[in-house]
C-alpha cells in the first residue's frame, strides 16, 4: 500500500481515521485498518488488485451521506475515499450526457449543465454534497421520483472495476441498449460489485415552467385523500410532499419558510413543463385542491416563494434534529392508498411506546420517512426507536410495500431483507453477489442479513447536518 | 411460429406449472407472442417453451399507476385494460397490435416512440417473478413504484432474451394518458439539417411525446395533453422546427399505431434495432444508404431502426467495426446479437449465477 500512495494519501493515525469511522447512518461507526484517497482511477484499481490479492476488505466511500449505513467501514479493512476523483470529464450537450467521476458532486452536474439550459434530475436531500459514486450505489432518489425515476433511470453507462479486480464497462452513451441490461443491475449493487470509476448520465432539459402550491389540512389523512384525488383525476406532478404538524413546526422554527402555524399538515404539489401545457392543468389543479377540504392554498406566484416553499420542506429533516438529540430516519413504502393506513398506525405506535415521530415523505410515490426521535444518552432508547423503526418496515410489508424506497438496506436493514424476500429470493442474490465477489472483499457485511455487526455506539447528528449543510431525506 | 399459430405442447398456465417446465425439461427457451422471431429463435436441441397460455392481469389499481400480470399476457390486452381508466403504458411497447407479449417486450428490450418523454421499458418495469435454470422461483425488485430493496433483478431482465431465466410474472408502473395528441411533420433540406433541428428540439422543454426522424429529413413531432393547448404549442414549435404539416384526431392515432419501429418485408430483410447517439447517425446513415438498408431513428435520435437486405455478416462487422450492437428482431434467419458486446465478463458470471446448468441457450 505504501508503495502505491504517498503518506499523505495513506492514513493510518487514529486522527486520520477518524472522519471515517461513521456515515450519515451516525448510530454506527468502525475503525478501519487504513484509509487511501487515490487521484487517480488507476490507483482505485491498483488498490483493488491490492486489496484482492491479499484477500483484504475494503468499502469505496465518497461523501458518506448513506442514512443505511452503506458506508460504514470494516474492520481490518481499507477505506477507499473517492473524495478527490471529483471531475466532470466530459459534458456533451447536444447528446445530453455528462460523463463523470464517482467522486462528482450531485449538485456539481447540475451546475455545470446549467449554462446548456439542461440538468442531472436525481435530487437526494444531500444532493449539495453527496457523490454520483454514492448515488450510484444505493441507487438514490429523490422528491422527483415517480415522474422521473431514481438514480438508475439517469444511468446510461459505466466503466467498473470488479472486487477481483477486472474493469467491465456496461451500457454505453445511447439511452437505448441491447443485450440484458447490466448497468441497470449494477446500479443499486450497494457496493458489492466493487468500484465504479466513471458513469455517464443523461441530462434533461430545463422545465420551461414551474407551478407549485402549498395547501395547509387540518388532518394528514385529508393532505393524503388529496393526493389520491390528484392521482385519479390523472395529473403526473413532478413532485406532491406531505409533511405533518412536528415537521412543520421544526422547520419554521429553523428557516422561517412562512408555512400556515396552525396546520396540522401541509401539501406540497408542482406541475413542470411547456408553460401553456403547465398553466392549462394548474388550474385544473388549483380546482380540485380547493375542494379537497385544505384550509388554506397558496400559489407560489415567483421563483423566490416557491423555493421559500421547499427550503421548508428539505430542510425539515435537520430541522427535525433540533428537538431531540438524535433521530432515526425509516425509508418504507407503502402503495399510495395506503399512506392513510400507514400513517395511523405510526402515530399509534408513537402513542403507545412515547417515541415522538415526525413524518415527511414523497406522497406521491408512498415513500415514507418517519423521524424517530430520541435520546442517545438514555439507556435503552436507542434500542426501542431501532424496534419501533423495525415494525414500522414490517408495517410497510404488511401494506403491500417495501422496506427501502431509496436509502438501501445496507447495514440498518439487513435484518428486514429477509422479511421482504423469501429464502430462496435471497439464495439466488447472494449467488449473484458470489459471481461477482466470491471472497466478499467488497463492502462485506451490508445488504444481506447475517455477518458481522459493527458497534452501535456513536450517536448525535452528523456534523455537516449540525452545520445545516445536509439533511436525511 | 406466427401469433396466429395452435399453441404448442409445453404451455404452461400458471406459474407453478412454468416451474414444474423448466425442472422437467433439459434445455428449453421461453419464447411469447413470436413477434420478434429471430431473437426468440430456439437453437438446436432447445425446447420451445410458450408462455401464451400463461396470460392474464393479476392486479391493477389505476390510482396506485401499477399493475401485475402474467408474462405472457398480450400487450394489446393491457393497452385496451389500462385505456379504460385513462392510463398507459408510455413507452408505446412495438407490435401490441400483432400479438406481442409484455414478457416478450422486456426479453427483447425493444421500446417504440413514446420512449422520446419518459423512458423505455427499462424505466417502467418494477419487478417480477421469475424461474431460475436451477428451477428456483424467484421475486425480484417489488410491486410499488418506489424501491430500493436487492439487487435490480427487474432491469437485468429487460433484453435477457430469455437467457438467464424464465418470466412468470411481471409488475409495471404506468402513468396517465395524455388526454388528447398533435403531432407535427417537418421535412428538412437534408440529413444533417434534420439532425441538428432534432438535437436542438431534443435538448429544449418542449415536452414531446415523440421524436422520430425518417431520413433524408423527415421529422415527426408529437404533442400531448389539453387539446385546447395544441394551436400555441404548434405554433411554437414551427417557429424553431420549421412550418410543417399537422396531424389531429383519428389521422393521428393512425399514423402512430401503423408506424411499428419499420415494417419491414420479413421475408427478405433483416430487422434490427441499433442504440445509437445523434452524433454516429451520420456516418451510420450513408453507410446503411449504400447498402440499401431502409432506416428510421427513434427516441430522439437514440436508436436506429434497420430493414438490412444484405447478409448478417456484413451487418455484424458493420457494427462492430464502429462500436455499435444489434439486436436482429425478425427475418429471414440470424443470430440475435450483433455487433460489439459491452461487459462480456460480467454477463458471464451473472449467467453462471441464474443459469448453473446451462439450461437456457447462451447469449
Amino acid at each position: 500500500m505504501r508503495r502505491l500512495f504517498p503518506a499523505s494519501r495513506l492514513l493510518r493515525s487514529e486522527a486520520g481515521l477518524a472522519p471515517f469511522e461513521s456515515d450519515g447512518l451516525t448510530a454506527f461507526s468502525v475503525q478501519p485498518l487504513a484509509v487511501v484517497i487515490p487521484e487517480t482511477r488507476d490507483e482505485v484499481v491498483a488498490v483493488v488488485r491490492l486489496c484482492h490479492e491479499h484477500e483484504i476488505p475494503f468499502v469505496a466511500r465518497g461523501s458518506g451521506t448513506s442514512l443505511s449505513g452503506g458506508s460504514v467501514p470494516v474492520a481490518g479493512g481499507v477505506v477507499i475515499a473517492l473524495n478527490r476523483l471529483n471531475r466532470i470529464l466530459r459534458l456533451d450537450p447536444a447528446q445530453r450526457i455528462a460523463v463523470v467521476e464517482p467522486g462528482a458532486i450531485n449538485t456539481a452536474v447540475s451546475l455545470a449543465a446549467a449554462r446548456h439550459r439542461l440538468y442531472y434530475a436525481p435530487d437526494p436531500s444531500s444532493q449539495q454534497i453527496c457523490t454520483i459514486g454514492g448515488n450510484v450505489a444505493f441507487n438514490a432518489g429523490g422528491a422527483h421520483c415517480l415522474k422521473y425515476g431514481m438514480t438508475s433511470n439517469h444511468v446510461l453507462g459505466l466503466t467498473a472495476v470488479l472486487p477481483d479486480g477486472e474493469v467491465v464497462e456496461l451500457g454505453g452513451e445511447s439511452l437505448e441498449n441491447v443485450g440484458p441490461d447490466l448497468a441497470g443491475l449494477y446500479v443499486g449493487h450497494e457496493g458489492l460489485f466493487g468500484v465504479v470509476l466513471e458513469i455517464t448520465l443523461r441530462l434533461l432539459p430545463m422545465p420551461e415552467c414551474y407551478q407549485t402550491l402549498l395547501a395547509a389540512y387540518d388532518r394528514v389523512e385529508d393532505a393524503g385523500e388529496a393526493v389520491a384525488r390528484v392521482v385519479a383525476a390523472g395529473f403526473l406532478p413532478g413532485a406532491m410532499e406531505i409533511m405533518d404538524r412536528l415537521a412543520i413546526e421544526a422547520a419554521e422554527a429553523a428557516v422561517h419558510c412562512g408555512y400556515p402555524a396552525d396546520a396540522n399538515a401541509i401539501l406540497i404539489v408542482e406541475l413542470e413543463g411547456e408553460r401553456r401545457g403547465v398553466e392549462a392543468d394548474f388550474g385544473r389543479l388549483k380546482a380540485l385542491i380547493a375542494e379537497s377540504g385544505a384550509r388554506e392554498v397558496r400559489v407560489a406566484r415567483s421563483s423566490e416563494e416557491r423555493l421559500l416553499f421547499w427550503k421548508g420542506r428539505k430542510s425539515a429533516f435537520s430541522a427535525v434534529g433540533r428537538l431531540s438529540p438524535d433521530f432515526l430516519v425509516q425509508d418504507g413504502v407503502v402503495p399510495r392508498g395506503k399512506l392513510g393506513v400507514a400513517l395511523r398506525e405510526i402515530e399509534a405506535m408513537s402513542r403507545e411506546r412515547g417515541i415522538r415521530v415526525a413524518n415527511v415523505f414523497h406522497a406521491g410515490d408512498g415513500n415514507l420517512h418517519p423521524l424517530i426521535l430520541y435520546n442517545g444518552r438514555e439507556p435503552g432508547a436507542l434500542e426501542r426507536a431501532e424496534a419501533m423503526a423495525g415494525d414500522i418496515l414490517r408495517l410497510c410489508l404488511r401494506l403491500g410495500g417495501s422496506i427501502t424506497g431509496e436509502h438501501g438496506v445496507g447495514l440498518e436493514k439487513r435484518a428486514y431483507l429477509a422479511e421482504m424476500f423469501n429464502p430462496t429470493d435471497l439464495a439466488v442474490l447472494h449467488r449473484i453477489h458470489r459471481a461477482i465477489d466470491p471472497r466478499e472483499l467488497s463492502n462485506r457485511g451490508k445488504m444481506f442479513p447475517g455477518g458481522e455487526a459493527p458497534a452501535l455506539t456513536a450517536h448525535g447528528a452528523h456534523p455537516l447536518e449540525r452545520a445545516g449543510i445536509i439533511s436525511r431525506e | 411460429m406466427s401469433p396466429g399459430s395452435p399453441i404448442p405442447a409445453l404451455a404452461p398456465r400458471t406459474v407453478e406449472e412454468v416451474v414444474e417446465a423448466v425442472r422437467g425439461h433439459g434445455r428449453l427457451l421461453p419464447v411469447g407472442g413470436g413477434t420478434k422471431p429471430v431473437a426468440s429463435a430456439v437453437p438446436p436441441g432447445c425446447v420451445a417453451l410458450s408462455l401464451r397460455a400463461l396470460a392474464g392481469i393479476r392486479e391493477y389499481d389505476p390510482a396506485e399507476y401499477t399493475f401485475t400480470a402474467l408474462a405472457g399476457t398480450p400487450l394489446a390486452t393491457v393497452a385496451a385494460e389500462l385505456a379504460r381508466h385513462g392510463q398507459y403504458l408510455p413507452f408505446d411497447p412495438p407490435w401490441a397490435d400483432a400479438g406481442a407479449t409484455l414478457g416478450g417486450t422486456i426479453a427483447t428490450g425493444v421500446s417504440g416512440p413514446g420512449r422520446q418523454r419518459y423512458g423505455g421499458v427499462r424505466d417502467f418495469i418494477l419487478g417480477l417473478r421469475f424461474v431460475t435454470g436451477a428451477g428456483e422461483l424467484v421475486q425480484g425488485g417489488g410491486k410499488v413504484v418506489k424501491n430500493a430493496a436487492g439487487f435490480d433483478l427487474p432491469k437485468l431482465f429487460v433484453g435477457s432474451l430469455g437467457r438467464l431465466g424464465v418470466m412468470a410474472e411481471v409488475t409495471f408502473k404506468v402513468f396517465p394518458r395524455p388526454r388528447a395528441f398533435a403531432t407535427l411533420r417537418v421535412d428538412r433540406p437534408g440529413l444533417a439539417d434534420a439532425l441538428a433541428t432534432l438535437g436542438r428540439l431534443a435538448a429544449s422543454p418542449f415536452d414531446l411525446e415523440g421524436l422520430e426522424l425518417d431520413p433524408p429529413g423527415t421529422l415527426w413531432l408529437r404533442l400531448g395533453g389539453a387539446a385546447e393547448t395544441f394551436a400555441g404549442r404548434l405554433d411554437e414549435l414551427e417557429r424553431q422546427a420549421g412550418a410543417g404539416q399537422r396531424l389531429e384526431g383519428e389521422p393521428e392515432a393512425e399514423f402512430w399505431r401503423r408506424r411499428v419501429p419499420l415494417g419491414a418485408d420479413r421475408d427478405r430483410e433483416l430487422l434490427v434495432k441499433v442504440p445509437v447517439t445523434l452524433g454516429q447517425i451520420v456516418e451510420l446513415d450513408s453507410l446503411l444508404a449504400a447498402a440499401g438498408a431502409r432506416r428510421q431513428y427513434g427516441a430522439g435520435g437514440s436508436v436506429a431502426w434497420i430493414a438490412w437486405p444484405g447478409s448478417v455478416s456484413d451487418l455484424d462487422a458493420l457494427l462492430s467495426a464502429r462500436g455499435l450492437s444489434g439486436l436482429a428482431l425478425a427475418g429471414p434467419s440470424g443470430r440475435a446479437l450483433l455487433g460489439e458486446v459491452r461487459g462480456r465478463g460480467f454477463r458471464r458470471r451473472i449467467k453462471a449465477a441464474l443459469d448453473p446448468e446451462g439450461r437456457f441457450p447462451d447469449f
